[in-house]
């Protein structure tokens, strides 16, 4: 096997050039205090452009990616990334500068609005920030978004409820937004139970959380009366979008009663995960909360669009610009493409994959809910000899990248599979077929588990060693 | 279609497996009366080539692909590699997920920790996270990191910090037990008034959050800054808004600043009309587990090989839920592997020449504006590469109203973010300018009306 | 296993008398369950603790946890060594795994935690679930 890529720091000469820009052709006439300046930046790399070329060429062939394989990764929508979409987004009529003046970038403010508009009808919300840069910051300005309606109306309140499957990021954005966390149980069935929740709805709850389906893949089917006793009580229904792609076209968050919802762009619409972003989570809310959302807000002025920058009643800025713009770019175009035909169709073939996952794997993995699940699924390690960790790294072996695993927190060694409507039924098949030989050699030869993966560039890491003596960058001399 | 790869037949088939004979049943879940919404108020499936003329009617009506712009106040044009678009681009580098599952996922891990490595020599600090979403939203988790550590609940802002990183560090604290306290600008230097700063630092100060080059464009004594700050035992905190200038100006590091936050979208990102852009945070070793963000590391596998993977995972938010030292899941991965890309690419000799040529071309225009008439360049001194002018005949309305005809886009009005600042513009130059461009530029300023 | 001569808290913090002060670490229960250690954030001595309050934070590469005052006190001591060997914890946590010492404000609290009988049936009681 091939030995692994050096750092380009190692590979570094001095007086290499990789770059084709010549010097200033003003005066050499610095005017900054020379106190100000710095000296060279010492180990700073030098290598041509053929050496730069290779190493990244080294590198890709290191990472699996969608575009190489199926990522069965419960909750992450790991669709397919459109080529069109890249080329649209990387147009040099649509790199304006973010302030140049309204007049000049009449376009690009469609682009945005044009995108408002299409989330609105999807989701039956009166509008969207798409300020957020991604999930997480979604649901923190969500939270701010209520706490300042709640606060208009006389009292902010305390407390924030959120089910026990929440993905962590719900705690931790209702925390900076200020609230204190009460955590609500699953019922049996896997999903909030009214009286569960009328339970817990004191004076002082300002809203509940609730991702849907949740992350057992289960619609919460409690929505329309959890929404009217939380309306009944002055609380608000915020619902986590990340698992909007089992319901698009199929159903309408805001005419469940939805006030405040944030959306994945990198999941449900299709743009690129980039290894870890960058994504965009806009915000969508109901009527009654518009006047709070962030600025900047995109607004129709007679045929001209203009910027709003200034309300008083909004919650602020909560990022530099517009928001993550080229990404808005790649989502139109993807919602475009689609249309009106195929939109619920998305959500059918995603649902449709995922069951039949389950079907296939429910008599050989143990399945903790027995309701029906929709475009993801769920099993524990119940009664098997290896660990969900196991599993997982011998299915790199297979050369197939793992479900997400050990979430959520509520199953024990969690396996969360969402197939996505992206991906054929050839590759559901191999997939169940990996599976059902992975879990053989459970039975058989576990240690084939323990020992995995053998065929990847690297095996399994020492994370504890990354943990206890950090390295997080080279520097010259450094050990290994 | 084509992003949906299963046939009718294969549909059926699948169908019976499962037990069902309409695929709607596996909606029996969903409350029957909202389930399938009509949805003929959507536009109708377009083909490639129509997506393609949508999107070319839509560039139609932008029309600022022909000004010289002299835009800046937080985003910068700068040249662009080819070979950094094109390694970028590549699907392996593109479309994989985060690299929790290490084995597969090196290529991204060692791209993210050489970016890491680069912005550790760029700010002179000791450890760089793997992105943040831009420059104010770094700023802000800045001042949530000092907060912390310290556990002081007061923050100084310097008051020439760019508006929309204040603004975003207001919405931040806002519901948080933090006090924001502003630190005065002096008139005569455009710099942070020292005097104010003392009479302002206690022991109740967790930070002062300082930028530097600053938003008025005049680069900060960051050393005398740092120095007052740490009388009291408060942390510096500089926001560096255009990163470029880390190739030119003294490091944070050096300087003696704890945390070094800002925008890398000088480092090979597109303008892209504000996003996605690159929020960096760099801090010295002390502040290590207590910073927000992912962190790539090096270990080795089970046969000892060296290899890289996300670490110190405890401090964030899948662990720690409400406890954890920020919300941040998804980053900007993809934009701090480009950058990393442009780094390498333009390396230490290209860095250093695109740098420079931005402080030259400012200079260059600050030395011709000198016997200007109709404008003057408010803070000739300490500018890296951007500067303030003042109109002195006429509106800085009329002024730019004027250059757009003349096709040049100068520059950011001050008055856009506080109404009570007419008459000023920021003008930010860069190594895509040349010679030819600053003596335009000044001469559609020299001329008469 | 739990030893002798030590209390024992629900948090499966150990406690070992000495004199008017007492020696604290967590129960190998408690390092098995939380894995490699990788760092442990130590008390700053003089600080005065309440009954329950978080007043150490050990984290291993997949979860943090808080190390809580088995009695009220004031911190006398730190183990320093767990800096640059976190892996005490797990290796030896009854003995050079020991994360703080503290002076006993209220020693009727003492009578509050469980001896190694009482522990090692609480243990037994959370294997059942």
């Amino acid at each position: 096997m091939k030995a692994l890529p050096k750092l380009m720091f190692e590979l570094s000469r001095e007086g290499k050039i990789g770059c084709g820009l010549n010097e200033a052709d003003v005066p050499a006439a610095p005017a900054v205090d020379p106190a100000l300046r710095r000296g060279d930046i010492a180990d700073f790399p030098q290598l041509s452009e053929v050496e730069i070329v290779r190493h990244y060429m080294a590198l890709a062939q290191l990472n699996y990616s969608v575009d190489a394989g199926f990522y069965p990764l419960g909750s992450c929508t790991m669709k397919y990334n459109p080529k069109i979409n890249e080329k649209l987004a990387a147009a040099d009529e649509l790199q304006a500068h973010p302030y140049a003046p309204c007049d000049l970038v009449q376009g690009n403010l469609e682009i945005m609005a044009r995108l408002d508009w299409w989330l609105c009808e999807l989701t039956g919300l009166a509008g969207f920030t798409l300020s957020p840069a991604a999930g997480a910051h979604g649901e923190f300005t969500g939270m701010l978004v209520i706490r300042k309606y709640l606060q208009e109306k006389g009292d902010p309140r305390k407390v924030v409820l959120i089910p026990d499957s929440a993905h962590g990021t719900n705690p931790a954005s209702a925390h900076f937004a200020g609230y204190e966390v009460r955590e609500i149980p699953s019922n049996a069935q896997g999903i909030i139970g009214l009286e569960e929740l009328r339970a817990h709805l004191t004076p002082d709850v300002a809203a509940l959380m609730m991702t849907n389906p949740n992350t057992l893949g289960i619609f919460e089917s409690n929505i329309t009366a959890i929404a009217e006793a939380l309306h009944a009580n002055g609380s608000l229904l915020y619902m986590d979008g990340a698992n909007l792609n089992a319901l698009l076209g199929v159903v309408r968050p805001g005419d469940l009663g939805v006030d405040v919802m944030h959306l994945n762009l990198h999941k449900t619409f299709a743009t690129p995960h980039g290894a870890g972003g960058p994504g965009s989570g806009p915000v969508g809310v109901a009527a009654r909360l518009l006047p709070f959302l962030p600025v900047p807000r995109i607004v129709k002025n007679g045929d001209q669009f203009e910027v709003v920058t200034d309300d008083p009643r909004s919650i602020g800025r909560v990022k530099n610009f517009y928001g993550q713009f080229l990404v808005m770019v790649r989502a139109l175009a993807y919602l475009m493409t689609l249309g009106r035909e195929n939109v619920r169709r998305v959500a059918e073939d995603a649902v449709l994959n995922a069951n039949y996952i389950r079907k296939k794997l429910e008599g050989k993995l143990d399945l903790p809910y027995a309701t029906s699940t929709l475009h993801e699924v769920v099993f524990s390690d119940q009664g098997l000899a290896v660990k969900t960790l196991d599993i997982a790294k011998r299915l790199l072996d297979y050369g197939c990248h793992p479900f997400t695993i050990y979430f959520p927190l509520i199953v024990h060694g969690a396996m969360m599979i969402e197939p996505t409507e992206t991906e054929s039924k050839e590759t559901l098949d191999e997939f169940i077929g990996i599976m059902e030989t992975i879990l053989r050699e459970a039975r058989e030869n576990p240690d084939l588990l323990r020992q995995a993966p053998t065929r990847t560039p690297v095996r399994r890491l020492d994370e504890t060693l990354a943990a206890r003596k950090p390295v997080l960058k080279w520097s010259r001399g450094g050990d290994m | 279609m084509r992003y949906l790869p299963l046939t009718d037949a294969e549909r059926e088939e699948m169908k019976k497996i499962i037990g069902i004979a309409d695929v709607k049943e596996l909606f029996s879940c969903l409350p029957s009366g909202q389930c399938h919404p009509p949805l003929d108020k959507l536009p109708g499936a377009l083909s490639e080539p129509e997506l393609v003329a949508a999107f070319r009617d839509f560039a139609g009506k932008n029309s600022f692909s022909g000004q010289l712009s002299f835009l800046g106040a937080g985003a910068y044009a700068h040249f662009i590699p080819e070979v950094v678009t094109y390694l970028s681009g590549k699907g392996e580098f593109l479309t994989p997920y985060t690299p929790y599952q290490p084995e597969v996922s090196q290529g991204s891990l060692q791209a993210i920790f050489e970016y890491q490595t680069m912005m550790a020599m760029l700010t002179g600090l000791d450890v760089v996270n793997a992105s943040l979403y831009d420059g104010a939203t770094a700023a802000a988790e800045a001042v949530l990191l000092a907060v912390r550590r310290s556990g002081r609940g007061r923050v100084l802002l310097a008051s020439n910090l760019h508006p929309e990183y204040a603004a975003v560090i207001r919405t931040y604290v806002q519901n948080l037990p933090i006090e924001l306290q502003t630190v005065a600008v002096a008139e005569g230097s455009g710099r942070v008034d020292e005097p104010d700063l003392r009479a302002k630092l206690d022991e109740t100060v967790a930070a002062f959050i300082f930028q530097s080059p600053n938003f008025l464009g005049v680069v900060e004594d960051a050393r005398a800054i740092t120095a007052a700050v740490h009388e009291r035992k408060s942390y510096a905190v500089q926001v560096v808004a255009e990163a470029m200038s880390l190739a030119y100006l003294a490091t944070p590091g050096a300087c003696g600043v704890d945390i070094a936050v800002g925008e890398a979208q000088s480092f090979g990102l597109p303008l892209g009309f504000g996003g996605p852009y690159l929020g960096f945070m760099a801090v010295r070793e002390e502040f290590l587990r207590q910073m927000p963000g992912r962190l790539v590391g090096q270990t080795v596998d089970l046969d000892g090989k060296r290899g890289y993977v996300l670490t110190l995972s405890t401090r964030e938010q899948h662990i720690k839920r409400e406890k954890a030292t920020s919300n941040i899941c998804s980053n900007e991965a993809w934009c701090a592997m480009r950058a990393g890309m442009y780094l390498a690419v333009m390396g230490k000799h290209g860095l250093g020449r695109a740098a420079r040529a931005c402080h030259l071309n400012a200079a260059y225009f600050v030395s011709g504006a000198a016997g200007l008439k109709k404008i003057r360049v408010v803070y000739a001194k300490n500018f890296y590469n951007e500067v303030l002018i003042e109109v002195t005949k006429g509106t800085a309305a009329a002024l730019t109203a004027a250059l757009k005809k003349k096709g040049i886009l100068a520059g950011v009005p001050l008055s856009w973010f506080d109404r009570g600042q007419k008459g000023r513009l920021l003008l930010a130059f860069s190594e895509l300018h040349d010679r030819r461009a600053i003596d335009r530029l000044l001469a559609a300023l020299g001329e008469k009306a | 296993m739990a030893q002798e001569n030590l209390l024992y808290s629900k948090d499966h913090e150990w406690v070992r008398r000495e004199g008017e002060s007492v020696v604290v670490g967590v129960t190998d229960y408690a390092q098995h369950e939380l894995g490699d250690v990788v760092y442990v954030d130590l008390p700053a001595v003089g600080k005065e603790l309440k009954k329950g309050d978080p007043a150490a934070n050990i984290e291993s590469v997949k979860a943090v946890s808080d190390v809580f005052a088995p009695v009220s006190g004031t911190i006398t001591a730190a183990n320093a060594k767990l800096g640059e060997a976190p892996e005490l914890v797990n290796q030896d946590p009854f003995g050079a795994g020991w994360i703080f010492k503290m002076i006993v404000t209220q020693a009727s609290e003492l009578g509050e935690l469980m001896d190694q009988k009482k522990y090692e049936e609480y243990l037994k009681g959370i294997a059942g679930e």
